[in-house]
């Protein structure tokens, strides 16, 4: 042993064995780099919930349990925010509705129909959805498809005018801008996302299921509702919550094609406002309570988010150490 | 007896008959059916940047400044400032987020392994990538802008903020794929653990990293809600990003979108598709160094 560490140059002349010796300094400095960039991601969240919420905080002291009505007005000093709350919930909703069947459609297609070389280029091609950027959906959103969807409200509120329910929720329309032209275009938005979570998780269905499905005779869409989807329903919830926190906090396209009016109506095809889409767009002119009240806005819309998305990846992990385990 | 066993009935293997088979069929045309729907926005939004974008897009119009007011037509100045900014910007964030994210995850991967910090990183990075891009923009503006007023490097920083947990995701998705041999066999000649992972582990997984940072760019570079109050609106180059107003193209974007003149519909659409062209090269070569360079994949 002693003439091991004699004529190994890199131990120093202290160390008793050279498998005790401490690590080198440059060894230890990378470890603690390392966890120092792993600890940033702790470190901004915890800031920004604290920094945001300083901002935000005469808001709180100022309106109390008020920030929950329906009176917004600067010029008056009201701050209510329900009306944004209300149209976050109506446009996430909507646009979950739409994405979620059309999105597990997809994931199924790859997993279970087409061939498995046809299934990249369908992702890529789903993907390119999430590459167009917001904005950009929200200037084609404006320009194009609300004065386009605006002559199909016409049609569809002049249909329905009269019928009970129907008819305060698809009324005739004021212009193309609306919570149903949010809560479409947030739907193209969310769909990929939904879509690449629910084929990972599909794609964990053990074979011997399907395969046992099929010896029993099942088509395949006994299959997939036999032995796909009980398999993957967790899994398939937390891609949805996902989904929901994506429609949520999406900002830019919504403030474009929501038609900013602070107002809470069923009337799908009216104008309205959310959460992210009021911050965007008067921001900019706020001060004082006004600028606490809109900060105030983003803390709440910061913790709803949070907790749909430690919900979801919750979800999506406990399903996935399931399905490993089973 | 003898003669019902010698009759057992064969298994019947013909297809389904019947309901049972109609139902198979109308879900399996309404999964592709579900495919189509997506194509048809997809198409609808990319031929409609293309078609108004393309008439407005100039070697001018890229490369002129400044900004003109929006009531000027189309041909008027060029889009310029925006272009650089939105360069400088992305490129700052860039250099900011990525090192950081892959360091993270080395940490997650080679460091933390499966000790609860690790795991309490790992999850609160995901649930990081839902965090909407506004909230990171009013976050930069209460910790940095209210006392260091409007620039670039603030913009830099909510696009980071957004790049970072992207990152640290897709680079640990491509570390956990090192087969564990490699690590071994360095450790074996003696290697310490920061030089294992410098220059067996990292060059190992070099090309999905890249990969994922680069679409980790594409995403930032066509964020607007971060920007709005971190970095202002100018209408003239600002070459400092460090200081000073700036402004990038998914800002100048949202603020022609909203206007009833004609030019600066134009400049919009001209700068959608500016945007739109960057976005797409970045996935572009992403998916290419995926091809080129992935050694180990799923």
């Amino acid at each position: 042993m002693s003439t091991i560490t004699k004529v190994d140059p890199a131990v120093p002349a202290g160390s008793t064995h050279p498998l005790e010796q401490r690590r080198p300094l440059g060894d230890r400095v990378f470890a603690i780099v390392a966890l120092g960039s792993g600890l940033l991601v702790l470190v901004i969240l915890v800031l920004i919930a604290v920094t945001t919420s300083q901002q935000a905080a005469s808001w709180f002291s100022a309106e109390g349990l008020k920030i929950f009505t329906n009176t917004w007005n600067p010029a008056a000093n009201q701050f209510g925010a329900l009306a944004f709350i209300y149209g976050t919930a109506i446009t996430s909703v909507i646009a979950l509705i739409m994405a979620v069947p059309v999105s597990v459609g997809i994931a199924l297609m790859l997993t279970e129909v087409v061939p498995y070389r046809w299934s990249r280029p369908i992702v890529y091609v789903v993907d390119l959805l999430a590459v167009v950027p917001s904005v950009v959906w929200g200037l084609w959103g404006i320009l194009v498809f609300a004065p386009w969807l605006n002559h199909i409200y016409a049609h569809i509120g002049s249909a329905v005018t009269g019928i009970p329910v129907v008819g305060s929720l698809f009324g005739p329309p004021t212009s193309g801008a609306s919570f149903m032209t949010a809560g479409i275009i947030l739907a193209f938005m969310i769909t990929p996302i939904v879509t690449s979570l629910s084929r990972e998780v599909i794609a964990t269905v053990p074979a011997i299921d399907k395969e046992g499905a099929y010896a029993l005779g099942a088509t395949r869409w006994e299959m997939i509702t036999g032995a796909v989807l009980p398999h993957s329903q967790g899994g398939i919830v937390g891609a949805v919550l996902l989904g929901l926190g994506r429609a949520m906090g999406e900002t830019i396209a919504v403030a474009l094609v929501i038609g900013s009016s602070a107002v809470i109506t069923p009337h799908l095809f009216a104008p309205g406002y959310n959460m992210a889409a009021v911050i965007a767009n008067q921001f900019g002119e706020a001060s004082g309570t006004f600028r606490a009240a809109l900060m105030g806005i983003g803390v709440l819309l910061f913790v709803f988010t949070i907790i749909i998305n430690v919900l979801a990846r919750g979800i999506v992990e406990r399903n996935a150490r399931l399905k490993r385990g089973a | 007896m003898a003669a019902v066993t010698a009759e057992t009935r064969q298994p019947d293997l013909r297809e389904a008959k019947g309901w049972r088979r109609t139902k198979n069929r109308i879900m399996t045309v309404l999964m592709v059916t579900s495919f189509v729907v997506v194509l048809i926005p997809l198409g609808f939004v990319l031929f409609t940047v293309i078609a108004k974008g393309a008439s407005v897009i100039s070697w001018s119009f890229l490369t002129g400044s400044p900004i003109p007011p929006i009531v000027a037509p189309a041909d008027v100045g060029g889009m310029w400032p925006a272009v650089i900014g939105t360069i400088e910007i992305t490129a700052l964030a860039t250099v900011m987020a990525v090192p950081l994210g892959i360091l993270g995850a080395v940490y997650l991967n080679e460091y933390g392994g499966k000790n609860w910090l690790a795991g309490l990183i790992g999850f609160m990075s995901d649930v990081m990538t839902g965090v909407p891009s506004i909230v990171m923009g009013l976050f930069i503006f209460s910790i940095w802008v209210l006392h260091f007023g409007f620039s670039g490097l603030a913009g830099a920083f909510a696009l980071g903020c957004l790049m970072l947990p992207i990152v640290i995701r897709s680079s640990y998705e491509m570390l956990r794929l090192v087969p564990n041999s490699l690590r071994e066999g360095s450790y074996a000649l003696g290697s310490t653990k920061a030089r294992v992972t410098a220059t067996v582990v990292l060059p190992a997984a070099i090309g999905g990293i890249v990969s994922g940072a680069l679409l980790a760019v594409a995403r930032a570079a066509g964020e607007t809600a971060p920007l709005l109050f971190t970095i202002l609106v100018v209408t003239t180059p600002n070459y400092n990003v460090f200081s000073g107003a700036n402004t990038s193209l998914p800002s100048q974007i949202f603020a022609n979108a909203n206007q009833p003149y004609p030019g600066a519909q134009d400049r919009g659409w001209g700068a959608a598709l500016t945007l739109v062209a960057i976005c797409f090269i970045l996935m572009i070569v992403a998916r290419i160094v995926t091809a080129r360079f992935a050694r180990y994949s799923r």
